[in-house]
């Protein structure tokens, strides 16, 4: 019995100005914005929702209305889009961070040589994100392709539905490799775990993440107050803790 | 055609997987459902709840426990490893396995309360004719039950068309062995190819109803005939 009434209570002593901020992420920034959000809300007193999935996945849930303010995606393509149906405000778009592919075994007898593993195919499964959904799935693409990987020298391919599903596959020993982000390397340690290799620049296009103020967070202060501090120093010093690029400082 | 090639494979597929999973719940899911409606056995509950667990748990935790066991650190998977078979996730022979967990509920639950419903009467007379109980259960059970057999089979059949979740979490969506429908609609609205997914989606719906109303019809008739032919 006690429990709703301290929930009543509580309800009642939040101050009325502080209207939660709802944050759509993609799956692969989830550790840096856990950090940066708890930052966010100290410094603020605003409080964050984040709603993690695959950039795809939120893009369709946006343009079916879903009661977003701010879009954190893994790629450009559905910020542009959302901006061109007039669901984002215009020139709020910014790149927030840029992605960095790697590929991960947890078999720690491919330290140091995953890349001669995976050209050589001497494996079982590899695990990518599905291109269609996932930037990281794609760039898996690119790299394959910039190798020299044709299909017939990949064992097994599975697709997770998103960055986050392939790491799964991989963690749980299901795939002896695959595609992750670095960030999600980064933020389990994975380098200490098996074996990584950042995979260089030269072989996937840049993996540009945008940031997108919605629509419906327009009126919300609390929201443009968030997509400042994401281009704060503080914000930038988190995310690039955690495996990203930065693009240049936006004036 | 009305639906694009890729589609198509995964139609074939939901209905092989299908197929595969009802044939063997029927097989594995009958001597179950006979010990069920018989036993006095304290041991009763526990299995009755084993079997009934799919239906309350959501597909993300049998899935997820599923691709632990099934995977090479796991005990199914040593099993497997053992045996020389490789590991079962992302195989068709991985999907058969999990989606019998899966719809087993739906194949043993109907055939004991068929078997239920005959009362220990038929069992009792044919066992003081000389009947040896397998021959009870072939001549004597099994016709008189066949109603659920029926009901077993279509919707253990049907469940396993729909089944989604588990698949989604072991499957690895690969094409023609892997890529079932649900997975495959999943896919085309994710990535925003509405129309297709519209096709494979309406499809489905149309599937279900015919299902569903073959179900009812068929279990009506032999409803009626029962109380026909009783005394």
């Amino acid at each position: 019995m006690a429990l709703p009434f301290f929930l009543i209570l509580l309800l009642l002593c939040t101050p009325a100005s502080s209207e939660p901020i709802n944050i759509a992420a993609a799956a692969n920034f989830m550790a840096p914005l856990k950090t940066i959000a708890t930052d966010f809300e100290a410094q603020s007193g605003h409080k964050t929702r984040v709603s993690f999935g695959s950039s795809g996945k939120l893009y369709a849930q946006i343009t079916h209305g879903a009661p977003f303010d701010v879009f954190l995606s893994a790629d450009q393509k559905a910020p542009i889009s959302l901006e061109a149906q007039g669901l984002a405000v215009k020139s709020s778009r910014f790149t927030y961070a840029l992605g960095q592919l790697a590929l991960w075994s947890t078999h720690a007898s491919y330290r140091d040589k995953l890349r001669e593993v995976l050209i050589v195919g001497d494996y079982q499964t590899l695990a990518i994100a599905n291109p269609k959904l996932a930037p990281y799935g794609e760039a898996a693409l690119q790299t394959l392709a910039s190798l020299g990987i044709s299909k017939d020298r990949i064992p097994r391919v599975v697709q997770g539905e998103s960055i986050t599903q392939t790491f799964q596959f991989i963690h749980s020993g299901n795939a002896s490799l695959g595609f992750i982000a670095l960030s999600q390397a980064v933020s389990f340690k994975a380098s200490a775990r098996g074996a990584l290799w950042i995979i260089p620049h030269e072989h996937y296009s840049p993996i540009q993440q945008d940031a997108v103020l919605l629509n419906r967070g327009q009126p919300n202060p609390a929201a443009w107050a968030f997509l400042a501090y994401l281009k704060s120093q503080p914000a930038r010093a988190v995310i690039e803790s955690f495996g990203y690029q930065l693009p240049a400082v936006a004036r | 055609m009305f639906f694009s090639e890729a589609d198509i494979h995964t139609l074939l597929l939901s209905i092989k997987l299908a197929t595969v999973v009802t044939l063997i719940l029927l097989i594995l899911g009958t001597p179950i459902a006979w010990w069920l409606s018989q036993t006095r056995s304290r041991f009763k509950g526990v299995v009755s709840s084993i079997v009934a667990l799919p239906l309350v748990l959501p597909p993300t935790v049998l899935g997820f426990y599923l691709l632990l066991a099934m995977g090479p650190h796991g005990l199914l998977g040593q099993l497997t490893q053992w045996l020389g078979l490789g590991t079962l996730p992302f195989t068709f022979e991985g999907l058969v396995v999990a989606s019998v967990f899966y719809s087993m509920p739906f194949v043993v639950q109907p055939i004991q309360n068929a078997i239920e419903g005959l009362g220990q009467r038929p069992v009792e007379v044919a066992a003081s004719l000389g009947a040896s109980p397998l021959d009870t259960f072939f001549t004597v059970v099994l016709p008189l039950a066949k109603p659920g057999f029926i009901t077993a089979g279509i919707l253990g059949f049907a469940h396993t068309i729909g089944e989604f979740g588990v698949i989604l979490m072991i499957g690895g969506n690969i094409p023609e062995e892997t890529r079932v429908i649900s997975i495959q609609i999943y896919d085309h609205v994710e990535s925003m190819n509405y129309a297709e997914a519209h096709k494979l989606a309406a499809t489905m719906v149309v599937f279900s109803f015919a299902v569903l109303l073959t179900l009812y019809t068929l279990t009506r008739q032999t409803h009626n005939k029962t109380q026909i032919h009783a005394p």
